[in-house]
């Protein structure tokens, strides 16, 4: 990669940035602060003028792909285009410069915003009340562990220790329990890819909490047997969670909250378009049926419908398992997936689940015949996943066949995941691509599944030319991690990171 | 003599004591070691029970004691060079040694031919 | 609105080559029972429609752009240069997803890397992560680690931490019959170190934060050195921007250095989305959550950047990973990212200097009006608080105050009952003399009316 760090392109005395002048008297620090509570050097910071920092930024930049320039279909992740007038909207100083403790008398419009988007997600998902503060899918995640907690505790159940997840499920599921103190007990899918309902019900014991699904599940079906899952986790006294990270397939369409569903998290940067941002923010809605409701975090957004005002409620109904974001959530991602909704509709909104079903389809027939795909009776919903078995035996694994797309220009899909399919290649086009791009995808990965039967020798273990840096050394990485750069020493501070501890 | 495990640890007692480590085999299945966690000097391991976590790039797995005892020595070379592991597993790639707790317990083991037997099982 | 780019004769084709007669045909998987297509919602609108009512909820608030606010208590008003925002609204950096495939992701991963050898910088310590929710939850991670790391069930939190990571550290252990013990404060408002002294034999951990709620600045050399005489870790939970003068983390013995760079380039936003930063001692480095990016070499011996240490990551480790965090904050942190790259070594330490130098004169100001006085006597930041000695509630106090377009601070009583009469003050750079000046003009006129 040829661009330096923002550290070696450093030059002592350059700013980029000029504050007002001190406008008060001032006095000396060591007078105001104390000398012992002060630095004794200032931080190691780069030096560079603006123009520095704008050219460093864009050309890194530019060694990304992201949705705006590129296919990316990567499974699970819902890599949708994301409207660019949200970016308008979310921009309105009348919304980015709200401070989160200003009195309620001053933020209405974002009050009503809030509380509206509440009332929009249980319209859309069938739930009854849902709080807005998780921070993405994972925080919903484990926030719906709390809810779970409380409620049987509530129950004097406290017994109920065991949350069920079908070996098909994210990673984010076990541990999300786990952190949150249950045992994870997993479920192995039955021939078809879908939860066995036969061995449910001979796990489910009376110390069953709750049982994390995601539905439509990660080979992109649906869980067909839902109604009958949902009636013997209930019959058991156990908990219906349901993942949303795939609610992208069923808007407008069929709702969670009908098929038994009791505990719902959703993504906003998945479902309602708020870009992925590299990493975030996003925004991890969770949906509850009316039992649970009183156990949702605070505060609470609610509305004085006499004065047609809105506030914060910070007790709740009185058995909220508490406060789980130093506000209120991610606010800013918040609105732009409230925008999103109201753009489209429900008439646009079933369109969305439409579009990204037949999406996934059409993709799936163009390539049905050059991999195998296992999981495969019937038609998928949003996504699909590919075997790269046969390519395997040839030596082309996943992998390969990843970085192939890499050089043809498009992002790849998920590799690897779920984890119960060889060689897996998890593809989810959405449903804002168009046809011509699923038309040129689909030729390609054919090319490449080809050339892996042909001539493997031009796929295995080669190494994307048309990107910055090729394939990278992970194993050097992770045994000696080098997480900071070191200007002295034209590396990191490598002792930093193996250092003793104190004790 | 040396004895080994399903789970593919290996066991070579020596007195009171045993030199406990993963086959080639295992070292094979996991490619490059990148991260190797020991139990701490002192603690106890029992048979059977995850004591050691073994991790590469992208995956991590439990290593199980093949016998119980109390952990007297680990190996520092391989916390610093987990490489080591793939170059000399039954070797210099050693993880710990233990006081052996229960000498009857390395009768419930493997030997070399039988776990070699069983390897070819496997690749069928 | 819609932003479904096919024509139905492209849907007809599609449809025909997968060999179906109609759409209907691909969703036969869902239970005609479950289908329920009654939505209640408000019809779509057009983009310049949805402009328009995104206008009018947005005017229905009053920004602090309207406002001279003196709000702080964890979200703070800070100036944003427009570099931040014009680089932030790159799609190449908003419009990707997390750096899995590294060849297709250098950018992202660049930033990343040299965000966490800042935040290093700033808080001399060696290993930071790519971020956490918020500083909340990384009070609360930290608190985990520390359980998983030391072994006993229980944590010591500083009575002086901002109530909302208290109580966010609660929730987060409330699932592992964690006990949470509160460490009182002084009449300076600083850390009780008899009482420290007492507890940090007993815990996983002691959470303090500095400068605290209440703005006062601990001493942290001594507190860390306390925790040192036993097993429990010290967590220092701090506000990044007095890094620029005040001593790191790292000097004062932290294991753990938390907080939250919303104040670096980030919006107020109403409360998110900002982002913790995570910092940890080496001994710590494998235990840390979340991301984290590490330098490497491609091929042809070329510099690089990956994902490292994914083995401690939920996608890989499950039930057994660090944390369940999968998506966190990466465009906030690439936010502070650019905003610390404008501000520079200097500009750090001018910042810091501005903040100290501001509230100084404005607590000097306030204090001189009769009837308030400074609540504690401890060295403070860009925060304090002040008693207001007057018949007028506090929030009448406020509702007056905002007429004059003046957010005076917060009411300290809905977080402790002994500091019913307090506002917590926050004044930072983008405080004026003219505002602190007309603020404490406003605040004197009401008090005397309510002698």
């Amino acid at each position: 990669m040829s661009e330096p760090l923002i550290f070696e392109l450093s030059r002592e005395g350059k700013r980029g940035y000029t504050f007002p002048e001190c406008d008060v008297p001032e006095s000396p620090l060591a007078s105001l602060i104390g000398t012992r509570h002060l630095r004794r050097e200032p931080a190691a910071l780069p030096e560079l003028a603006e123009i520095d920092v704008i050219r460093h930024f864009t050309r890194i930049s530019r060694l990304n792909f992201c949705v705006d320039t590129h296919f990316y279909p990567l499974g699970s992740c819902t890599m949708k285009y994301n409207p660019k007038v949200n970016e308008k909207i979310a921009a309105l100083v009348g919304f980015s410069q709200l401070h989160p403790l200003q009195p309620p008398q001053t933020v209405q419009g974002m009050l009503r915003l809030l509380f509206e988007l509440e009332h929009l997600l249980c319209e859309i998902t069938g739930m009854d009340a849902f709080t807005l503060q998780p921070a993405a899918g994972a925080h919903g995640e484990l926030v719906g562990m709390m809810i779970a907690r409380a409620y049987f505790a509530r129950a004097g159940e406290p017994g109920r220790n065991i949350v069920l997840i079908p070996d098909s499920g994210h990673g984010t599921n076990p541990s999300s329990a786990a952190l949150y103190g249950f045992e994870v007990q997993g479920l192995a899918s039955d021939a078809s890819g879908r939860v066995d309902v036969k061995q449910l019900g001979a796990a489910l014991t009376p110390r069953v909490a709750a049982l994390m699904l995601t539905n439509p599940n990660t080979l992109g079906l649906f869980e067909k047997d839902i109604s009958s899952i949902a009636g013997l986790l209930h019959d058991n006294g156990s908990l219906f969670y349901c993942d949303g990270a795939n609610l992208n397939a069923l808007v407008g369409l069929a709702k969670p909250g009908d098929m038994g569903i009791d505990i719902l998290h959703t993504n906003m940067h998945k479902t309602f378009s708020t870009p992925h941002g590299g990493g975030g923010p996003g925004a991890g809605p969770v949906g509850v049926k009316k039992k649970l409701a009183p156990f949702l975090p605070v505060p609470r957004v609610r509305r004085d419908d006499a004065r047609g005002t809105y506030f914060f409620d910070g007790v709740g109904a009185g058995d909220s398992v508490g406060r789980v974001h130093a506000f209120y959530g991610n606010a800013g991602v918040l609105l732009k997936a409230y925008a999103y909704i109201r753009a489209l509709g429900a008439e646009g909104l079933r369109q969305v689940a439409l579009d990204a079903v037949l999406n996934a389809n059409y993709l799936k027939e163009l390539v049905s015949a050059c991999f195998d795909i296992p999981y495969n009776s019937g038609p998928c919903m949003h996504e699909f996943v590919l075997s790269a078995a046969r390519q395997k035996e040839h030596g082309v694994s996943a992998l390969d066949i990843a970085k192939a797309l890499i050089d043809r220009g498009f992002h790849p899909p998920t590799v690897y995941f779920p984890l119960i399919v060889k060689e897996a290649l998890m593809i989810e086009p959405t449903e804002t691509e168009t046809k011509e791009t699923l038309d040129t995808f689909a030729r390609v990965l054919c090319e490449i599944a080809q050339a892996a039967e042909h001539s493997p020798g031009t796929l295995t273990n080669v190494t994307p030319h048309t990107t910055p840096v090729s394939r990278l050394d992970e194993v050097s990485a992770a045994r000696k991690p080098v997480l900071t750069w070191c200007a002295e020493s034209g590396r990191e501070e490598k002792d930093s990171a193996s250092g003793r501890q104190r004790r | 003599m040396k004895k080994y495990t399903k789970t593919h640890e290996w066991v070579e007692p020596d007195g009171t004591r045993a030199t406990v480590g993963i086959t080639d085999h295992a070292q094979g299945e996991l490619r490059d070691i990148v991260f190797i966690e020991l139990p701490k000097k002192g603690a106890g391991v029992s048979q059977g029970a995850a004591c050691a976590v073994v991790e590469s790039v992208k995956a991590a797995f439990d290593i199980y004691a093949p016998l119980s005892g109390k952990v007297i020595e680990i190996n520092p070379k391989i916390e610093e060079d987990p490489s080591l592991v793939n170059q000399d597993p039954e070797g210099a790639g050693w993880f710990f040694k233990i006081e052996i707790a229960d000498a009857a317990e390395l009768d419930g083991l493997l030997d070399e031919v039988t776990y070699y037997k069983l390897l070819r099982g496997e690749a069928q | 609105m819609h932003y479904t780019p096919h024509t139905d004769s492209d849907r007809e084709e599609m449809l025909r080559r997968i060999g179906v007669r109609g759409i209907e045909e691909l969703l036969v998987d869902i239970p005609a029972s479950l289908r329920n297509t009654e939505f209640s919602l408000p019809e779509g609108m057009s983009e310049h429609e949805l402009l328009k009512h995104m206008t009018v909820l947005a005017s229905a608030n009053r920004p602090l752009s309207e406002l001279t606010s003196f709000l702080g208590a964890g979200a703070y008003e800070h100036l944003i240069p427009a570099a931040v925002e014009y680089l932030l609204a790159r799609p190449e950096f908003s419009t990707c997803y997390t750096p899995y495939q590294p060849e297709a992701s250098q950018g992202t991963l660049t930033a990343l890397f040299e965000y966490q050898t800042m935040i290093c910088r700033l808080t001399g310590m060696p290993v930071a992560n790519a971020s956490l929710y918020d500083g909340a939850s990384a009070c609360a991670e930290a608190a985990i680690l520390a359980l998983r790391a030391q072994g006993k069930n229980r944590v010591a939190l500083a009575r002086s931490l901002n109530p909302f990571y208290a109580r966010t550290v609660a929730t987060y252990l409330k699932g592992l019959g964690t006990e949470i013990v509160e460490i009182p404060y002084t009449e300076g408002g600083q850390v009780d170190t008899g009482c420290l002294a007492d507890i940090a034999g007993t815990v996983s951990c002691v959470i303090v934060q500095s400068p605290n709620f209440f703005g006062v600045i601990e001493d942290m050399k001594a507190i860390g050195e306390i925790i040192h005489d036993t097993d429990a870790l010290f967590v220092a939970s701090v506000n990044p921007v007095s890094l620029g003068v005040l001593a790191p983390p790292g000097e004062c013995g932290a294991d753990i250095a938390v907080g939250d760079v919303q104040v670096f380039g980030n919006t107020l936003s109403f409360g998110g989305p900002y982002a913790g930063f995570f910092a940890v001692a080496a001994a710590l480095m494998r235990k840390i959550p979340g991301r984290v990016c590490g330098m490497t070499q491609d091929r042809e011996g070329r510099r690089g950047f990956v994902l490292t240490l994914q083995t401690r990551e939920q996608h890989i480790r499950r039930e057994k990973a660090t944390s369940n965090i999968c998506t966190n904050e990466a465009l906030c942190t690439l936010a502070s990212c650019v905003y610390l790259s404008l501000l520079g070594r200097q500009g750090i330490e001018e910042l810091a200097r501005l903040n100290v130098q501001k509230a100084h004169y404005a607590c000097e100001v306030l204090s001189a009006i009769d009837g308030v006085t400074p609540y504690f006597s401890g060295p403070f930041f860009n925060e304090f608080v002040i008693t207001l000695d007057s018949a007028i509630p506090l929030d009448a106090l406020e509702e007056r105050m905002l007429k004059q377009g003046i957010l005076p601070g917060l009411r300290l009583g809905r977080f402790f009952s002994d500091l019913e009469r307090c506002l917590l003050v926050c004044v930072t750079e983008a405080r004026t003399r003219e505002e602190i000046d007309r603020f404490a003009a406003a605040l004197k006129q009401i008090l005397k009316e309510n002698l």
